[in-house]
């Protein structure tokens, strides 16, 4: 039972994230009608069009004028995720999580990080790579990171059954593995910059209660984006930067009940 | 000159240097994205499901989501993986594999959410005015015959592509001649009509040589280009450029440019 409640989010996400591969397959390979098309664009249940914003972003940068349905979509993703899920699409649906959580793991396990030379990139080159990806959608007149995304490759690999972009998984596992800890979604991944953007005044944020933290620092060495989390054993507030991804490791690992998920709104905020 | 430790850099001087790698590294990003980028556009060699737009348009619009794959029964579409020369993702098909069947209600069109394929483009307002999605419309590329290693040229019977064609006779012709050389046979030797072919590629997937004679190309490759100098006069529709033609269009500038092209030719000199 223990392991349960130290991994309940964690086998949610995973449950999430996998029940979407195997919902686009069967769409493809049987024509099941929950979840058409794949993460760049779906129909869900036959009727409510999704699309990746940032995708829709790039294309209208490189002059297309986007059918509807392509529209609507983007614009119910960034609702919800603005509104409500933060960047709640790394941890919870995006395939390539599953890939750096491993390298974390193997990290982990082999202790990689005591011994790691520092190869510092900055947290802030994603956006970096968002500006470029826009900027050369524009140049080039297509959607610029379409082109190179592993995202994509790994997506399409597992639902249409071209191959597993096994070449990409790779890289970007040994890249997290003993480059960069986080290097791809910590670093570089500008969808995952997106969604920070996008996602910075959700209402579901995580909560830190100072007065239970003992400072055994747990959530931190967890957290794939350690920045986040300045606040421990310092201040009881919310985690409110959008690089947060809601995965909720924090809450897991933590013996203490000091991090929760809660609601944010920013009425009760101002009071605070 | 006193060789020591150099002074510990100057907060600004600090600064400076990380902003001018950062300018560096995000260069040299760009540069090598830039490039591939320019490559994978530059492939041509592939064809795109029916409706698509044309193809830079096409690229811009798609968001690769595989919806049209997902509903084409046949199996033709695929989405491009690497390696297959084609920009990663987006939707193709080889027509010597899987040629498209030319469907009548054109399943895979009307799921494209992002309008990259449009089912206007395959589409004819009937005399009751109704719009309705017409296969015959679509323009995915363009049969090309090799009259080479095609065997009906040799004078051997086959008729493989003008039967399998879905607009027989229409799309494929079978016109006939001496065959000179035993000068007692005829040669059955089939024509494409490039107004009328879809590209569906029916007709390469059963060539019976080795490697398909005959074979769609798309259109950007298979199609040359008049130029707007030359006018078909027997044509009603094509001569009414005469008429428009002063001012816009040509660039030539001689002593006659200012009168009609129709006055200059009509003129006495001729
Ligand atoms: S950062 Fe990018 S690759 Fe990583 S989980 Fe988020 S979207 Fe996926
Ligand atoms: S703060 Fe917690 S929920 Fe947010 S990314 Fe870090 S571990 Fe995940
Ligand atoms: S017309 Fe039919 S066979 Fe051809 S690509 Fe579309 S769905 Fe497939
Ligand atoms: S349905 Fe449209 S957007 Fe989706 S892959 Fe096909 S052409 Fe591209
Ligand atoms: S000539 Fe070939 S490609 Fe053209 S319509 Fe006929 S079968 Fe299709």
């Amino acid at each position: 039972m223990g392991w349960l409640k130290k991994h309940r989010f964690l086998i949610l996400r995973r449950l999430t994230q996998i029940s979407m591969i195997v919902f686009y397959f069967a769409a493809n390979a049987w024509g099941w009608k929950v979840l058409e098309g794949n993460i760049g664009s779906s129909l869900f249940l036959g009727t409510i069009p999704l699309a990746d914003p940032f995708a829709v972003v790039q294309m209208s940068a490189a002059g297309a004028l986007l059918g509807l349905d392509v529209l609507i979509g983007a614009v119910i993703i960034t609702l919800f995720y603005a509104i409500i899920g933060g960047r709640a699409f790394c941890s919870w649906v995006c395939p390539i999580n599953m890939v750096s959580d491993a390298a974390n793991r193997l990290r982990r396990v082999l202790r990689i990080n005591e011994v790691e030379r520092r190869v510092v990139i900055s947290r802030h080159l994603r956006y970096w790579v968002l500006a470029l990806s826009i900027a050369l959608s524009a140049i080039f007149g297509v959607a610029a990171f379409e082109f190179i995304s592993p995202i994509g490759m790994v997506s399409r690999g597992l639902i249409f059954g071209i191959g597993f972009g096994g070449a990409v998984v790779a890289g970007v596992f040994l890249f997290d593995l003993f480059g960069v800890k986080n290097g791809f979604c910590g670093h570089l991944c500008p969808l995952g910059g997106f969604y920070s953007l996008i996602g910075r005044f959700s209402v579901i944020r995580v909560k830190h209660n100072q007065e239970k933290c003992t400072l055994c620092m747990k959530c931190t060495t967890i957290c794939p984006e350690k920045p986040v989390l300045h606040m421990i054993g310092k201040r009881s507030e919310f985690v409110a930067m959008g690089e947060c991804t809601n995965c909720a490791r924090c809450i897991e690992v933590c013996d203490d009940d000091a991090l929760n998920f809660n609601i944010r709104l920013f009425k009760q905020q101002d009071k605070e | 000159m006193v060789k020591g430790k150099p002074p510990p850099l100057s907060e600004r001087r600090r600064f400076l240097l990380q902003a001018l790698q950062g300018i560096g590294l995000a260069t040299l990003g760009a540069v090598t994205w830039s490039a591939y980028l320019d490559e994978a556009k530059g492939s041509k060699l592939f064809l795109r499901p029916p409706g698509a737009l044309n193809e830079s348009d096409f690229l811009s619009h798609c968001i690769r989501c595989g919806l049209c794959v997902e509903a084409c029964p046949y199996d033709t579409l695929k989405l491009s993986r690497v390696g297959d020369n084609v920009p990663l993702g987006t939707p193709y098909f080889t027509a010597r594999e899987i040629p498209c069947h030319m469907c009548d209600d054109i399943p895979c069109v009307p799921p494209c959410p992002s309008g990259a394929l449009d089912a206007v483009l395959v589409s004819k307002i009937d005399k009751a005015g109704t719009t309705k999605l017409d296969i015959g419309m679509a323009k995915m590329g363009i049969a090309i015959v090799d009259s080479d290693q095609c065997i009906a040229y040799w004078g051997i019977q086959c008729d493989a592509c003008y039967r399998a064609c879905p607009l027989i006779n229409e799309a494929i012709v079978i016109d006939h001649s001496r065959n000179d050389r035993t000068g007692k046979h005829a040669l059955l030797v089939p024509r494409v009509v490039p107004d009328v072919c879809t590209g569906c590629g029916m007709c390469e997937k059963v060539c019976v040589t080795e490697k398909a004679s005959i074979f769609v190309l798309p259109l950007e490759v298979a199609k040359g280009k008049a130029g707007s100098n030359y006018i078909k006069g027997w044509d009603e529709k094509d001569e009414k450029r005469l008429e428009t033609q002063r001012g816009g269009g040509e660039t030539t500038v001689t002593p006659t440019s200012s009168q009609k092209p129709v006055d200059y030719l009509n003129d006495e000199e001729f």
